[in-house]
């Protein structure tokens, strides 16, 4: 072979990246799926195609029977098919017999339905396959002379016991973890959180959290016809996705105000609910400070989807329409290598930074470090007396090059933020999306995550709300609420999962927090069970009473905020007291509590009862408002689908 | 017993209805798949789609697999078949450039001489027509002979040689650019 060849081949061995291991597990056990299926009908009365004629279908079906099912169950699912074809074979000989594996035959994938047979994990799949398998005739017949003769499962019990023992049924956990790592999207959740009762745990901590990712990610599913993979609903995301009218905060008072209303549970009427409304004051638009904008930007070859890079363009033009001449706009791109395609500009020159948008072309692998790198150095030469500095990343997920190690890009982003430069980011498209670096990219240098969709959700973003995405107005804010015993029994705080932080963490100034820009609303609901209530869910304590620590106060419970003033170092106090009277909720607090039962729903419903998705449209219908923009509205069609979806 | 089975032992036990066999089959042949398929197509989704479109649509399409050719020969065929039909596809909608021009530099810690020769190979690639690509795959990367390259892709012998000196034509040429650099 001449050098040329030589050189050739290291290059493309080079090139070529491992074959991604869940997606080899997934065509195998579809590969043994199907060839169970074949051996189940008589190749003459199946001719060779079994599939559609269109491939491009046969694909997108397979990809959307996998996105149907949810992500751990997908993964449970791989494993489990893949033992499809020796589930039949065991089945076969005794065909008089239906399996009785304590299991239906429908019902969705998504639950988490697995039961062990002798060792066999089964899914709902199984089932489904070794049932078609009996129902048919086992003939063993001579098919079409084209056809060559394939001859039935002739297969005796015990051949089918000895291919199930040197079968790995089972995947080990190393296995399950593997899978888990390489699926294609990812997402940063934790478990729901449990019931606290009271007087063992009163007292409450947690983070804002002004990101809106999750609730566009959930439309999305929603609106293609699937309901979500239960960690991608982050239900605090949902409710603060939509902007509330609160009361503002008083001139020369802190930054937003907080009101806390209590209510009845529409889902418990034994329980309550404790609203917790802040609202960010909105600065005259007139005399916001000036913006210095970079935006860095993900050009790897997977963006060159409709709605990805070009979606992100436009995105980026209805910002670009809404800046002032003082305002300045960099650009820097990643992929392969990353590089300054704009120094900084004067949002005057328009049509310069069209233009440089217009340039942008989808291409190579994605070197995210470097380019955040770039960024951060453009950002802080740009930096300036009262100007606000801040990067928006905008990305479909991937940082393949440049960093394996999502830790220490966080803890470069924790370095930066301190320097003043904010940093949001902008999630594109699926199939990649990483929602968990995502996240922690933005709750680490200080901004918000937002999810993208449509030209519709970047105007709300990136216009409607662009004062509140772009300026902050008070930061690392801190919630914690004690409850008080005398008056309550249990508690739940309702999303905010990610966001929990231990009970001295609240007065750690060095911990950070969610930041609340301008004119933000933050909504926070914890159901609560009143003292004497029949929805206590614990039995007392034999040798410990309330009494013990009671009060006659009256208070339910007590609310402390802490915040920092942009730029400052040390935080301020917020506290107020509570108590369970009042009735009636406003409008606004009845829709968030529309919207946080609807994200039960999705994720886990086992405190809602019989409360359903016809509750919760209902709630939400009665308590639309004005909705200048019609994300109510939207909200509730929304709300339908996923009512029909559930079915 | 199994592990030991050779590609023509595996083939029949599994279109005698053996789901191990064919199971181990798949596997052991995956990676082959997948790396054709990533050579032909230059990215990595893409590669795996195909792959898995061809591991779906193996235990029917085995049905015709005579034996009268070796395993991984027609593996190969049906492989850079359903790549070739890609590309043209693609190429019929979207501009030439696609494809290997869009490709994924894949190893995360490549350094500056990597990252240098993966953007020559990126400009080698994108100038070679698909057949050609195929053609590469085959003879520089799976180190096969012209004549089962040949067999695989359904030309004569003569037409995989003449192919492999328009790849070499292809890359003195960027060579040469280089050079005026």
């Amino acid at each position: 072979m001449d050098d040329d060849l030589k050189r050739l081949k290291a290059a493309l061995s080079t090139a070529t990246p491992d074959p991604d291991g869940d997606a080899k597990a997934r065509a195998i056990a579809l590969a043994q799926k199907n060839f169970a299926k074949n051996q189940g009908s008589t190749s003459g009365l199946r001719p060779s195609h079994n599939r559609p004629e269109n491939p491009a279908g046969f694909l997108t079906g397979v990809k959307n029977m996998f996105a149907n099912f949810g992500l751990r169950s997908a993964l449970l699912a791989t494993s489990s098919l893949a033992v499809v074809g020796l589930g039949v074979m065991i089945i076969l000989p005794d065909s008089g017999l239906t399996p009785d594996l304590g299991l239906g035959t429908e019902g969705r994938l998504q639950d988490e339905r697995r039961k062990d047979v002798d060792g066999v994990v089964v899914t709902t799949e199984v089932v489904e396959e070794a049932e078609l398998m009996l129902a048919e005739p086992l003939i063993e017949a001579d098919v079409s002379g084209e056809q060559p003769v394939v001859p039935l499962a002739k297969l005796s019990v015990a051949e089918g016991q000895q291919g199930l023992a040197s079968m790995p049924v089972k995947p080990s956990p190393d296995d399950q973890a593997r899978l888990r790592d390489m699926d294609n999207e990812r997402f940063a959740n934790e478990v729901a959180n449990p019931l606290s009762i009271t007087i063992e745990d009163p007292v409450s901590t947690f983070s804002i959290d002004v990101d809106t990712a999750s609730y566009a990610f959930v439309r999305t599913s929603i609106m293609n016809g699937f309901l979500p993979p239960a960690d991608a609903v982050r239900i605090e995301e949902m409710v603060n996705y939509f902007p509330y009218d609160y009361a503002p905060p008083q001139p020369n008072e802190a930054p937003f105000s907080t009101a806390v209303n209590v209510f009845q549970t529409p889902w418990n009427p034994d329980t309550k609910l404790v609203h917790i409304g802040i609202q960010g004051e909105k600065p005259a638009v007139d005399d916001r400070p000036p913006l210095d904008l970079v935006f860095l930007i993900d050009t790897s070859g997977s963006m060159q989807d409709a709605n990805k890079l070009p979606l992100l363009k436009q995105s980026f033009r209805l910002l670009l329409s809404n800046l002032r001449p003082e305002d300045r706009v960099a650009m820097v791109t990643y992929a392969g290598s990353s590089g300054v395609v704009l120094e900084p500009t004067s949002a005057e020159n328009r049509s310069e930074i069209m233009a440089a948008l217009d340039r942008l072309e989808a291409g190579g692998s994605t070197a995210g470090q470097a380019g955040l790198q770039q960024a951060y150095a453009i950002a802080e030469r740009m930096n300036g007396e009262d100007r606000v500095g801040r990067i928006l990343l905008a990305t479909d997920g991937d940082f393949n090059v440049g960093i394996s190690d999502p830790e220490a890009l966080k803890s470069y982003i924790e370095d930066k933020r301190d320097s003043g430069t904010y940093l949001s980011v902008l999630g594109f498209g699926r199939g990649n999306y990483n929602d968990a670096l995502m996240q922690a990219l933005a709750q680490n240098g200080n901004g918000t995550a937002s999810y993208i969709d449509t030209l519709s959700e970047a105007q709300k973003v990136l216009v409607d709300q662009v004062s509140g995405a772009l300026f902050p107005i008070a930061n690392d804010v801190k919630i914690q609420v004690e409850f008080n015993p005398a008056e309550i029994a249990e508690y739940r705080l309702i999303g905010y999962e990610t966001r929990i932080l231990a009970r001295e963490d609240f007065n750690n100034d060095a911990v950070d927090a969610g930041d609340i820009g301008a004119g933000h609303s933050v909504t926070a609901i914890y159901e609560v069970t009143p003292v004497g209530s029949p929805a206590i869910s614990s039995d007392p304590l034999r040798y410990q009473t309330a009494e013990n620590v009671a009060d006659s106060s009256g208070e339910a419970g007590f609310l402390k905020l802490r915040y920092k003033e942009p730029d400052a170092a040390v935080s301020q106090l917020i506290s107020t007291p509570f108590t369970l009277e009042g009735t009636s909720p406003s409008q606004e607090a009845a829709f968030a509590a529309a919207i946080a039962g609807f994200g039960q729903l999705l994720r886990d419903g086992k405190y809602l009862g019989n409360w359903g998705f016809g509750d919760a449209i209902e709630l939400a219908v009665a308590n639309k408002g004005d909705d200048p923009f019609g994300y109510r509205a939207e909200a509730v069609s929304i709300m339908r689908l996923a009512e029909s979806l559930s079915r | 017993m199994l592990m030991q089975a050779n590609d023509q032992n595996l083939v029949a036990l599994a279109n005698n209805g053996d789901g191990e066999a064919f199971g181990q089959l798949v596997s052991r042949h995956y990676d082959r798949i997948y790396n054709v398929a990533f050579r032909i197509l230059g990215r990595k989704s893409d590669a795996e789609d195909l792959t898995q479109d061809v591991c779906a649509n193996l235990a029917t399409k085995m049905q015709s697999f005579r034996g009268d050719a070796k395993f991984t020969t027609w593996l190969y065929r049906l492989t850079t078949n359903a790549a070739l039909d890609r590309l043209r596809a693609r190429a019929s909608r979207a501009k030439a450039a696609d494809g290997w021009g869009a490709f994924e530099v894949a190893s995360r810690q490549a350094d500056r001489e990597q990252q240098q020769e993966l953007e020559w190979l990126q400009t080698a690639m994108a100038q070679l027509d698909p057949d050609l690509r195929a053609t590469v795959a085959l003879v520089v990367s799976e180190e096969m002979t012209h004549a089962a390259a040949g067999a695989v892709l359904g030309v004569s012998e003569g037409t995989i040689s003449w192919r492999m000196s328009k790849v070499k034509e292809a890359l003195r040429d960027i060579a040469k650019q280089e050079e005026q650099i």
